[in-house]
């Protein structure tokens, strides 16, 4: 018998603002050339800031023209504007022109940072329009509806109809009121984990269906490099995230761009990780640079309203996890990993699937039982304090805190960016522990996991490098002894549970066996060398280690290595 | 950022204590300064003698018993208690602190939560998630972030009679660093800065298990060579506890790692040193902790720190030897016997060249 999944109880949510003129998004694309204006006065001062003298601002401009061109030349991608060379090559030009003697900042240099960061500005920004939001919207809704129903009802009539939804498919589950809640009353910053490239259409769909108006997101360019993402990208209200280009004036340009989007409470989501997940495990470690952009918003918008009573709309950060069985591009993600960290080479990033396979995937995906899991952790203040659904920040003890607090030296509030560095870092600090806590475990996670564990410890003295490389063929778990192992650590993960240490999801209680067989089914489904299988004698065998690697990571910071 | 006008509010100081006495001292030839002792009946003797265990204490120190109006009046505040009764300090004191509150303790110890009713020896494992420094004590239990602490050899006194001396202030925060220079600074007392918070205090806490060794070692009537020897291995061990216990190697070889240990395991005056230095003449710990009027911290954190180095698989060889003697009636003189037998390997095995 399948096990199936309990019925998400939630029928579908009514939008929390109606109309779609009446979202943050909109009224942002609405007066995009100002506002944009704004992000590069803003940047330009920044960076003046952080670079105050002609001496400085010149290398500056210097090493970014010479890390651009270098970047034309090694990494280029299908979605770089063509005139890329030619700017740069003028920018260098005018550089040259510049006069040796330092006589302080001048109209000249200013002119070549105005250059660089207003192209910048609009390379980053995203361009949501109504019209194709909802087409892009509703052309995905149709599309998912019907490959749902033409494989769950085997009757070819059956893909003209609406018995099964998506998120019948796709469960989402958590503090999903709250959120709600949440956006009504503030801004809320959404900072999901991130696997597989599906993530951003996927949360695109989540954020639509519960109601919430579009959020701006920071997606990585190289997804524009997929045609068909690309489309459903810039109209859903993405901006761009390129990380290949790490010199200051971007970097400023991009945090001024989420800055000021959110002071204007435009909803926003980062990826925190900065990249897919490597290694398969959940993010540890997050890139703090936009994640401090929602600090520094926060605090402006207290600055702008000195007096301590003062009405400030506040920013939350909600985390999210999301939980695949199977990761399509998981081959080549820990494939890099291994590289990486066992240091033979390096490769840059690259992707390896075109609009088809993606497709192919996406059709594999609704007609075979693979199953998706979003779930919603409680909302934060930008100091990583709980908050009730008020948007009220608490202490350990429930007593209410004020955020304002935070920001405040000598009865004032106060611009200290080494403080807002070391906020930013324990913000980073909470959403590591709340991804853990609210990380859902499938059945799935959890065989792969044991299997890989068991099979190392075969092996005590090798390293893991040596032991990735020995022949699949030779490796063979006794059944049996799998299940004991399995039952034992299930029921270590139903304590930590019952602590509020982690989750799991309905499929993962029940008989063991039965568990256990649906771990096996769909761990990694779609691979062409399944991470597990049973053999004949009834056996669990692997057919590719790396990959068994790379699901079995997904526990790995829950100490349950020792259980095994 | 530390503007002038944070001068005019006064600086408080939790602990009257021997160290915390000495604190409030040189905060008050600048400051106000408002002195909490959880004793009523102290806070009445200071306020009629003007003295507490021989600190004569300068005209801008008013002592109070009366943690909520502290709180509310001072932004800066400096605890020193001791360990044990530190977090029930915090407890106390918590409904009145705001995220703006600065906090830089001087407590050299561990907190250690327990299940109800076991002592240290009763449970089957100590790790750091029961073991916590003064600063996670002040993030757990309230909403203080603004966070440092104070460390160095900094022997009550000598400060006390205005040596020069020196110390060292860490936190994550530059702004905790700026305030409690500005506060403390003055031209006997230097202030170093250092952003490894947990490393400084670990190093901090771990001198005073040496501290008790070096003790023994004068106890037992030797000399330099045997105290050099004690002092550098002593500091190999720290450096491998506090590794181990989440701090990092730099802060060890600073003011508050070797500075601090130089200075302790050379003082008579110190307490730590005092009971290692009465056990070599044969006392029983029972006895010597009795005549004592202040908490030798140096005690309990053998009990622990052996705990965690078994959970951590850390060698600690001087911190095993000295919980043998303290606990298990091992005599001084057997516990260094073994000590010398050490099968030793390497001097320096910690710096990677």
């Amino acid at each position: 018998m399948e096990i199936v999944e309990k019925k998400n109880k939630n029928i579908g949510y009514e939008p929390i603002l109606d109309g779609i003129p009446n979202w943050p998004v909109y009224q942002l694309s609405k007066n995009r050339k100002e506002f944009l204006e704004e992000v590069i006065q803003k940047s330009l001062a920044r960076i003046k800031e952080l670079r105050p003298t002609r001496k400085q601002l010149v290398e500056e401009l210097e090493a970014t023209v010479y890390r651009e061109q270098n970047r034309i030349k090694r990494n280029r991608w299908r979605v770089d504007p063509a005139d890329e060379s030619n700017f740069w090559s003028g920018i260098k030009n005018a550089l040259v022109e510049l006069s040796k003697d330092d006589t302080g900042i001048t109209k000249k240099e200013e002119e070549i940072l105005r250059r660089i960061v207003h192209r910048y500005a609009y390379e980053i920004a995203g361009n949501f329009k109504p019209s194709s939001y909802k087409f892009a919207r509703s052309f995905i809704q149709f599309w998912f509806r019907r490959l749902l129903n033409g494989s769950r009802v085997k009757k070819f009539g059956a893909i003209f109809r609406s018995k099964y939804a998506l998120r019948d498919k796709i469960h989402i589950v958590g503090k999903v009121k709250m959120l709600r809640k949440l956006a009504k009353r503030g801004t809320v910053v959404m900072v999901p984990t991130h696997f597989s490239n599906l993530d951003s259409v996927l949360i695109g769909w989540v954020i639509h269906a519960l109601g919430l108006p579009a959020f701006i997101y920071g997606a990585g360019l190289n997804l524009f490099n997929i045609k068909i993402i690309a489309y459903f990208m810039n109209s859903l209200g993405a901006y761009k995230v390129d990380r290949r280009k790490k010199n200051l004036p971007y970097l400023e340009t991009l945090k001024m761009y989420s800055n000021i989007a959110l002071q204007k409470g435009a909803h926003s989501l980062f990826f925190p990780g900065g990249t897919r997940s490597r290694s398969g495990a959940i993010e540890s470690r997050l890139r703090l640079g936009l994640l401090s952009t929602s600090i520094e918003a926060q605090r402006n918008l207290y600055l702008d309203n000195p007096e301590p009573g003062a009405d400030v709309r506040k920013i939350f950060v909600v985390p999210v996890t999301l939980n695949y069985h199977f990761v399509l591009e998981a081959p080549d993600l820990i494939e890099d990993y291994l590289h990486v960290k066992g240091q033979d080479r390096y490769f840059a990033e690259q992707d390896n699937y075109g609009s088809f396979q993606l497709l192919r995937f996406l059709f594999k995906f609704f007609t075979k039982g693979s199953n998706i899991s979003v779930s919603i952790g409680p909302g934060l203040d930008v100091l990583g304090n709980y908050v009730d659904s008020d948007g009220n920040s608490l202490d350990a003890q429930d007593r209410i805190i004020n955020t304002r607090d935070y920001f405040i030296s000598n009865g004032k509030v106060c611009v200290d960016l080494q403080r807002e560095d070391e906020y930013t870092r324990m913000l980073g600090n909470k959403i590591v522990g709340e991804y853990h806590r609210i990380n859902r475990i499938f059945a799935s996670h959890l065989v792969a996991f044991i299997s890989f564990e068991m099979l190392l410890k075969r092996h005590p003295k090798l390293d893991l490098f040596t032991f990735l490389r020995l022949p699949e063929e030779e490796m063979e778990i006794d059944y049996a002894t799998f299940r004991e192992t399995f039952k034992r650590v299930r029921k270590e993960i139903y304590k930590m549970k019952d602590e509020g240490k982690v989750n799991y999801a309905t499929h993962f209680k029940g008989k063991a066996d039965e568990v256990i067989k649906h771990g096996l089914d769909n761990v990694g489904i779609f691979h062409l060398n399944r991470p597990l299988l049973k053999n004949k004698k009834g056996n669990i065998i692997t057919r590719d280690l790396n990959v068994l690697y790379y699901y079995h990571n997904r526990l790995t910071g829950y100490d349950l290595e020792k259980f095994i | 950022m530390t503007s002038r006008n944070l001068s005019d509010k006064p600086v408080g100081v939790i602990g009257a204590g021997n160290f915390g006495s000495a604190i409030a001292n040189i905060l008050a030839t600048q400051n106000k300064v408002i002195l909490y002792a959880r004793d009523n009946e102290v806070v009445q003797r200071i306020k009629e003698t003007r003295e507490n265990r021989g600190h004569k204490f300068h005209d801008n120190v008013t002592p109070t018993n009366d943690l909520e109006s502290l709180a509310k009046q001072c932004e800066v505040i400096f605890p020193v208690v001791p360990a044990a009764h530190f977090r029930q300090m915090m407890r106390n004191i918590s409904p009145y602190l705001y995220p703006y509150h600065i906090l830089i303790h001087g407590t050299k110890g561990f907190d250690i939560t327990l299940p109800e009713g076991k002592t240290v020896e009763e449970v089957k494992v100590l790790s750091r998630n029961q073991v916590k420094t003064m600063s996670e004590v002040i993030r757990e239990e309230s909403v203080v972030v603004r966070v440092g602490c104070l460390a160095g050899p900094n022997l009550a006194k000598e400060l006390a009679q205005r040596q020069p001396s020196a110390t060292v202030i860490a936190s994550h925060f530059k702004e905790v660093v700026e305030t409690g220079k500005r506060l403390l600074r003055n031209e006997r007392f230097q202030v170093y800065e250092n952003n490894d918070l947990v490393g400084v205090e670990m190093a901090g806490v771990l001198k005073n298990i040496i501290a008790i060794a070096s003790g023994a070692l004068s106890g037992l009537g030797y000399g330099e060579n045997a105290k050099g020897l004690l002092i550098s291995r002593g500091a190999v061990e720290m450096i491998y506890l506090g590794r181990a216990l989440g701090g990092n190697i730099k802060a060890f070889l600073g003011l508050a790692g070797i500075g601090d240990l130089v200075t302790t395991c050379n003082s008579p005056m110190s307490r730590n040193f005092t009971v290692g230095y009465r056990l070599a003449q044969g006392e029983k710990l029972s006895q010597i902790l009795m005549d004592m009027s202040e908490v030798a911290e140096g005690v309990n954190t053998i009990r622990i720190v052996k705990k965690c180095a078994d959970y951590y698989k850390v060698r600690a060889p001087i911190t095993e030897r000295l919980y043998k003697v303290l606990f298990e009636g091992v005599t001084v003189q057997d516990a260094l016997e073994q000590l010398m037998r050490y099968p030793l390997d390497v001097d320096i095995d910690f710096i990677q060249d």
